[in-house]
């Protein structure tokens, strides 16, 4: 292992931009460790309620990754996961109130998923196994990252949808009858006839499979040219270290917080801390 | 190496069924149905037939080159997928209609799943589903120039008498190859007389069906509506040659009558308390999903091995 550890992408680990990358393109919340799905599938009909519910996800994430960074030496361990809530929940809660005052349009296009942010695993996971652990600066970075990588991923999927099942694109008519491009171009499109299927909840999932195969293509391809071995060997969730957490965890908590924010000591550990946040993703998961 | 020693291991007395034949078969057999369709709603027909045959193989073909996997286009199964696919649209369709179903059937439900053989779904039934969920009023128009009436079957819904013997004979309005009773059957028995089929199936999935028509159809025992309910729609189609594909029907004969229980139970729920009228390929892709389940329950128990140790077997 070299000096500095190498982090996504080949950038040193735990910086800024290493985290934001991260949580686009490596460790993408949605395509790569499949969390969050619940949005992910049902809020997706058109491309505008993806990019909303992204935003609104990302400035959560963002803050609560931030505030939860600040006080990951004030919060005992024993009560972590109702603090996290706490702070969680106030970001929700702000969130809801001001969509309902300056977007209410919107706000009643997502419904309860606005108010269900609260439990999206995305931000149970980067608080229980990033924030928690990492100081406040790369923490609202990696927080950022994974908000973006939601929100490209699931507007992805609602722009695909939206064109596939309603030839419309963040609602403007691109496709079939009343297409707003003229000429002989215009008449071609007209005849496209809208595939219902996809603002169904199958398409979802027809949509989210091809999104996540071309990610994995990506991830393996680059994976292949060696500019990223860091962590995944191919990507999906079929790769992930599945190592047993190492017996000294506690101890490298304690560890943790009495080191500064410099987090020198992920140095040696490093690599099981890796397999360790990522087990404990999983598990998020699963529940 | 001498003769003497080319030993393969068993088994060494192997009958002549590849799946090709089989394959060739089952296309004779639906080739009664899918004449009947094309002499009842014109050249058409065959055009959507033909695209959708097309579809499918020209499908297989291409992602199997794109994978640079062994091409299986020779087998046949892709060609009885599209001719399935072909007599299940309504003559009305527009002409990618067929090419679009071909396409998804094959690619997504056959070949993402690890291709014949591995396929959860009937690709044909579930290439009309996608058709049916994606294009409801295209793929219900039955609306021809010589039947202007709703279908048999939704006349039934709707309280009207319907003409038994023209349902039989297969002059009434619906997809392609449904229409006729006869000329399914007469298929059906060449794939039987084949070997190719058995009456397990087909015969639990019909008997359960009209019992449930009988207890829950709100006539009781009424023979010329039993009769209706029989002839039309795609029972007779979907029995003899949709549920009874090799893929995704149990193996074990136990099996077969459960998995023929069920189909005509859901049928019946479908048609009877359903809002549609037609409730067939739903219920046979439901099936499909609970065959492994059903081949689980059913697996026969391996000749030597006590009772007790089943569970240790099936796992």
């Amino acid at each position: 292992m070299s000096e500095k550890r190498k982090g996504a992408l080949g950038l040193p680990a735990d910086t800024p931009l290493e985290r934001f990358l991260n949580g686009i393109v490596v460790e993408n919340p949605t395509t790569v460790l499949v969390l969050g799905m619940c949005p992910t599938l049902a809020v997706t009909t058109c491309a505008i309620n993806g990019l909303s519910m992204g935003l609104a996800t990302t400035f959560v994430l963002a803050l609560s990754n931030l505030v939860i960074s600040l006080l990951r030496k004030v919060i005992p361990d024993t009560v972590r996961i109702p603090a996290f809530i706490v702070v969680i929940a106030s970001f929700v809660t702000l969130v809801d109130l001001l969509m309902q005052a300056f977007v209410p349009s919107l706000y009643e296009a997502l419904g309860v998923y606005i108010p269900l942010i609260v439990v999206n695993c995305i931000i149970f996971g980067r608080a229980e196994s990033y924030a928690s652990k990492h100081g406040a600066v790369p923490a609202l970075f990696d927080g950022l990252g994974m908000g973006l990588g939601f929100t490209c991923s699931i507007t992805i999927i609602g722009l695909v949808r939206e064109l596939i099942g309603a030839g419309t694109a963040f609602n403007i008519q691109l496709l079939g009858e009343g297409t707003i491009v003229p000429g002989p171009v215009g008449a071609f499109l007209g005849m496209y006839t809208p595939v219902s299927i996809f603002v169904l909840q199958a398409g979802a999932f027809l949509v989210l499979g091809t999104l996540m195969a071309t990610m994995n293509r990506i991830n393996r391809k680059r994976a292949e040219k060696g500019k990223d071995v860091s962590k995944y060997k191919s990507g999906g969730c079929m790769n992930v270290d599945m190592e047993i957490p190492s017996k000294d965890k506690k101890e490298d908590k304690k560890e943790d917080k009495k080191e500064d924010k410099k987090e020198v000591s992920a140095k040696e550990d490093g690599k099981d801390d890796k397999a360790e946040d990522k087990k404990e993703e999983k598990e998020e998961d699963d529940e | 190496m001498s003769e003497f020693r080319n030993v393969s291991s068993n088994p060494h007395v192997r009958s002549g069924s590849t799946t090709t034949n089989i394959m060739l078969w089952v296309i004779i057999g639906l080739c009664f149905p899918a004449a009947f369709g094309v002499f009842n709603f014109g050249l058409y027909a065959l055009v959507l037939i033909l695209l959708a045959i097309a579809s499918t193989v020209a499908t297989e073909f291409i992602y199997e080159k794109l994978m640079h996997k062994p091409n299986t286009i020779g087998d046949l199964s892709a060609v009885v997928t599209g001719l399935l696919l072909g007599i299940n649209l309504p003559s009305t369709a527009p002409f990618w209609l067929p090419i679009i179903g071909g396409i998804f059937g094959i690619l997504v439900v056959k070949m993402l799943f690890g291709g014949l053989g591995q396929n959860f779904m009937n690709p044909a039934l579930g290439a009309r589903c996608f058709l049916v969920i994606s294009f409801p009023r295209l793929m219900t128009n039955f609306v021809t120039d010589t039947y202007t009436g709703a279908t048999p079957l939704a006349a039934l819904k709707a309280g009207e008498e319907v003409d038994v013997m023209k349902m039989i004979e297969g002059f009434t309005g619906g997809v392609i190859g449904e229409t006729s009773m006869i000329a399914i059957v007469i298929g059906a028995c060449v794939l039987i007389m084949a070997g190719i089929i058995d009456l397990r199936i087909p015969g639990s999935y019909i008997v359960s069906f009209g019992i449930f028509v009988i207890l829950f159809g709100g006539r009781g025992w009424n023979p010329a509506y039993l009769s209706a309910q029989l002839a039309g729609g795609g029972l007779m189609l979907g029995a003899f040659f949709m549920a009874t594909d090799y893929v995704t029907s149990p193996i074990t004969n136990v099996g077969k009558y459960i998995y023929g229980i069920i189909l005509g139970l859901l049928t019946g729920i479908f048609r009877i308390f359903g809002s549609g009228a037609e409730g067939v390929s739903y219920a046979i892709i439901i099936g499909n999903l609970l065959v492994p389940l059903i081949e689980r329950w059913t697996l026969p128990r391996a000749f030597g091995i006590p009772k007790k140790s089943r569970k240790e077997v099936k796992a």
